[in-house]
């Protein structure tokens, strides 16, 4: 076969991550929950690090709480810190929902966490308490994508509850831009449709300055809206890679509550969002807004115009798994040919997911990297001489040394201003990223040419 | 909005200097749910020793430990660069369950034999002890094998504060010392200690050392080099900056090596000039290298005088506060601050001990407010209640000060700026310059409220816009 997917040694060292860990994306959620609070149950080391890399993203305060784990609690156990850390919290962010996810720390030494919540409610039984989300993210199980996937599953599971149906669209939107966030709840809104949408950090992680300072930024999933998701007329989840997992937030409201789940791939590219326009369309029972056509017809205008800068450019994509399936089909869409695949995750989907959208018949001789590196991805995107790099910024390091250059995409965006604003998603978005691509594209070859043209 | 609440628990870590009596908490472990500004103890090992440049530096655990750590400092080298690569055995569960012990000796033999470094650090995180891995013995059968040095650093997350895990690291390094020859070595030499070479920050200290006349053996860690600490043992006196790090380096060396040392800080006119009049003074037998010192502060000082005072007359009043790391730091920055003639309003740090906060109190105007290890809201409820103009920081605290419209000057070890030494305080009074004096503020809804106040004070004090060209250019 031609797609050619690389195994690797069982005893090597990772050489720089192309992931992060499981905590990581399980906070992220949490901070899409309005006046939620997340909480890591580990070392003060872990909460502090995850701090500061979505700092560095999002450039907005991101307070995550942590039960801070001392040589005594590892060795009797993280109850009582647990205990003392939900009391602190409540006094401090008086929260309308904390959000804990445990640490490797916590798994390993086998703490029962779901127990340490019951004890808590009971001690603090006659007082109003929020409701507290749990979620089990042993950093050596899986990446920031599986912290990310199960905290949005652990919310429904724990807060969702069956209700008279009010027309509502459950949206699950995976790792998307706040900027991705802000444009599907325009979507949402023009349609008319009722949702929620989870999570929705598109105002807690890019929102305006302050008159006062605001102990949790405003914005997020109301808690009240996640347990309407029980009601809902359908959901919609995006992620290809999630699809085939066993387990999922749309799925689990399905067995649960008999809500339909529409899973597909992220929106980017004309077909993707065809079908997430058609999918909103069908269950809600709405026409499409003529806003959404004219954006399409605008894409597809911009597809033709620039169709002769990109075709069978060469590009390497990396990042998380659903992330870089779904671009693989954008890139597909428009011939760009995307001669390397990776991700530090390791599901064991990727591959078969790609070679069902780019068939071995096609010849294109396309490299698939499960569990990669950046150590793997720089020595095959050198061999394969590509003509561009498509991630976030941890890629800068081989793009420069290659001379490759590198559209910035996804998370993190740590060498740039506004990573929170770029936006790929719908066929606005799609637009935007289609444009940066031929840009970049045109732009190599101008300072390639000796002539310096002005007209391209 | 509800005011900021202060846990009673962090009551006794706070204190505000003139309204009450001075027993300030320190040391202690952070609270559980306050989200500390603090990391752990394998941060604290690994900022230590991230700078050697020559060395190995594998961290063993799952992923994130690593991947958070991966180029994030601004230390600089001036030939080998593996300490910006991220190495990690990347524990799966399996490893958990059966030991990681296997994974992290192949894993090691392979880095050491693709990157051929002079010694390879192994950090222990969180979970390495738990699963019963013995770090030690498999770092003594590589290094057996491969021939280098294979030091075990026992930062394990949870096993104190950073400052075990800067225990950790100097343990780590004092393995080092002592191994390599000190022929050669001027009776005049000295070790730096606690320089992370920041944006290049080491090479200008280092370089007025050797006007002086002073050899410097090794710099601990920046741009540091395995070869150098191993003969560090050689120089005379070990000069300590970034005292909470490094001390503990310097208290074993004076013990088995009978090297005394000094503590400095290179931030700031008075504390870099003080530092070299300090290692002058030491080789008081040679008192051409005082006589050459004070040259170098007197022709330094004189190259950046004429624009510090253009920036002193721009920001002289604005008022700061400073939260960072260790206390010595803050030590400085009041200094420096002072020397621009703006006011601090808050001091904090992470690991200050207490001599630290008592010498913050003696420094400090009445009114200012003193913290330990403190959190973000109690850092944006001093910030607003003191009005304060400036916020310096690392990465963590940055958003809180934009938030509110206050400006921000970056200290920490992610900067690239060197802000260390004579040229490094132009850069510093440049950058506070540039953050307090950017038009983008009087967009801020928070400092809208106190505009009116402030009018009549801005109406009298015009600032001619040619100083912003000179500063700019």
């Amino acid at each position: 076969m031609n797609n050619l997917a690389i195994k690797k040694e069982e005893y090597t060292a990772t050489k720089n991550a192309c992931k992060l860990c499981t905590p990581l994306g399980a906070s992220l959620v949490f901070k899409g929950i309005r006046g939620a609070v997340p909480l890591l149950h580990g070392s003060q080391g872990c909460s502090t690090y995850i701090r500061r890399y979505l700092i560095s993203h999002y450039k907005e305060p991101i307070d995550i709480a942590c039960s801070n784990f001392a040589e005594e609690t590892a060795i009797f156990g993280g109850g009582a810190n647990l205990k003392i850390a939900l009391e602190n919290i409540r006094r401090q962010y008086d929260p309308e929902l904390v959000g804990i996810a445990t640490t490797c720390l916590s798994e390993t030494i086998g703490d029962d966490v779901p127990m340490f919540i019951r004890e808590y409610k009971d001690m603090c039984e006659g007082q109003e308490l929020p409701p507290i989300v749990h979620i089990s993210t042993p950093s050596y199980q899986g990446t920031h994508m599986q912290g990310f996937h199960g905290a949005v599953r652990a919310l429904v599971e724990g807060v969702a509850e069956k209700r008279e149906q009010d027309g509502r669209i459950n949206l699950f939107p995976g790792m998307v831009s706040p900027a991705d966030l802000r444009h599907l709840k325009e979507i949402m809104k023009d349609f008319g449709i009722p949702f929620t949408m989870l999570p929705d950090y598109s105002d807690t992680l890019d929102g305006p300055l302050w008159t006062e300072y605001q102990r949790i930024p405003p914005g997020g999933t109301p808690v009240e809206e996640i347990r309407a998701a029980g009601s809902a007329l359908g959901s919609i989840e995006f992620g290809s890679v999630l699809a085939m997992e066993k387990e999922s937030a749309g799925r689990s409201l399905f067995k649960k509550f008999a809500v339909p789940c529409h899973s597909m791939g992220l929106p980017i590219g004309v077909d993707e969002t065809d079908r997430f326009f058609n999918t909103l369309s069908s269950v809600s029972g709405k026409p499409i807004p003529a806003k959404y056509q004219e954006e399409r017809g605008r894409l597809l205008d911009s597809y033709v115009d620039g169709h002769k800068y990109v075709i069978e450019a060469r590009a390497v994509v990396y990042g998380e798994e659903d992330l870089v399936a779904s671009l693989v089909q954008f890139l597909k869409e428009i011939g760009v040919i995307p001669v390397l695949c990776a991700s530090g995750g390791r599901s064991g989907h990727l591959q078969k997911i790609i070679a069902e959208m780019i068939p071995d018949d096609e010849q294109k001789n396309i490299r698939i990297l499960e569990n990669a590196d950046f150590t793997d991805i720089e020595s095959m995107a050198e061999e394969l001489k590509a003509d561009l790099i498509i991630g976030h910024s941890k890629g800068y390091t081989m793009s420069r040394r290659l001379n490759i250059p590198l559209i910035r995409i996804g998370f993190p965006v740590h060498d740039r201003v506004g990573g929170a604003r770029i936006h790929h998603i719908g066929y606005r978005g799609t637009q935007e990223l289609f444009d940066r691509i031929a840009n970049t594209l045109i732009e190599a070859r101008q300072n390639a040419s000796s002539a310096g043209y002005t007209y391209m | 909005m509800t005011a900021i609440p202060i846990l009673k628990e962090r009551e006794s870590q706070i204190y505000q200097k003139g309204t009450q009596p001075f027993q300030m908490k320190c040391g202690k472990h952070s609270l559980a749910g306050s989200v500390s500004q603090r990391a752990c103890v394998f941060c604290g090992s690994r900022v230590v020793l991230y700078p050697i440049a020559d060395a190995l530096h594998l961290i063993h655990g799952p992923i994130g430990c690593a991947a958070y750590t991966w180029d994030i400092r601004g230390a600089l080298s001036s030939g080998p660069e593996l300490h910006r690569l991220s190495f990690s055995t990347d524990l799966q569960e399996k490893d958990v369950i059966f030991g990681g012990e296997k994974k992290l000796y192949h894993a090691l033999s392979e880095l050491i034999d693709i990157h051929q470094p002079k010694a390879a650090f192994i950090y222990s995180t969180c979970i390495v002890g738990i699963i019963g891995d013995d770090v030690e013995a498999v770092c003594k059968k590589v290094s057996k094998e491969k021939g280098i040095d294979v030091l075990p650093v026992h930062s394990e997350g949870f096993k104190g504060t950073k400052k075990d895990g800067y225990k950790a690291a100097c343990d780590a390094l004092f393995k080092l010392v002592g191994q390599g020859s000190t022929e050669g070595i001027s009776p005049y030499s000295i070790n730096i200690l606690g320089e992370f070479n920041i944006g290049g920050e080491a090479w200008i200290i280092k370089d007025y050392y050797r006007r002086m006349g002073v050899e410097v053996v090794s710099t601990m860690t920046g741009d540091g080099r395995v070869d150098d600490v191993r003969r560090s043992h050689g120089a005379v006196l070990n000069v300590v900056q970034c005292s909470g790090a490094m001390t503990f380096l310097a208290e074993m060396m004076k013990e088995k090596y009978g090297i005394p040392y000094i503590r400095v800080s290179y931030f700031g006119l008075e504390d870099m000039s003080k530092a070299l009049y300090d290692v002058a003074a030491h080789f008081s037998d040679k008192p051409e290298i005082m006589e050459k010192t004070k040259e170098i502060v007197r022709e330094e000082i004189s190259h950046i005088y004429p624009e510090l005072q253009k920036i002193k007359a721009a920001v002289q009043g604005k008022k700061a506060a400073i939260y960072v790391g260790g206390a010595f730091k803050a030590f400085s920055l009041i200094k420096a601050l002072r020397y621009l003639g703006m006011d601090v309003v808050l001091a904090g740090s992470q690991t200050g001990n207490d001599t630290d906060y008592e010498t913050l109190r003696d420094m400090c105007d009445d009114g200012t407010v003193i913290v330990d290890d403190a959190n973000p809201l109690e850092l944006s409820k001093y910030i607003i209640e003191k009005k304060a103009d400036l916020f310096i920081g690392g990465v963590k605290e940055r958003p809180i000060a934009y938030k509110m419209g206050i400006g921000f000057c970056d200290h920490n070890h992610e900067r690239k700026t060197p802000l260390a030494g004579y040229s490094g305080m132009l850069n510093f009074a440049k950058e506070v310059y540039l953050t307090v004096s950017s038009p983008v503020w009087k967009f801020a809804p928070a400092r809208q409220l106190s505009v009116n106040s402030d009018q009549l004070l801005t109406d009298f004090n015009p600032r001619p816009n040619t100083e912003h060209r000179t500063l700019n250019t």
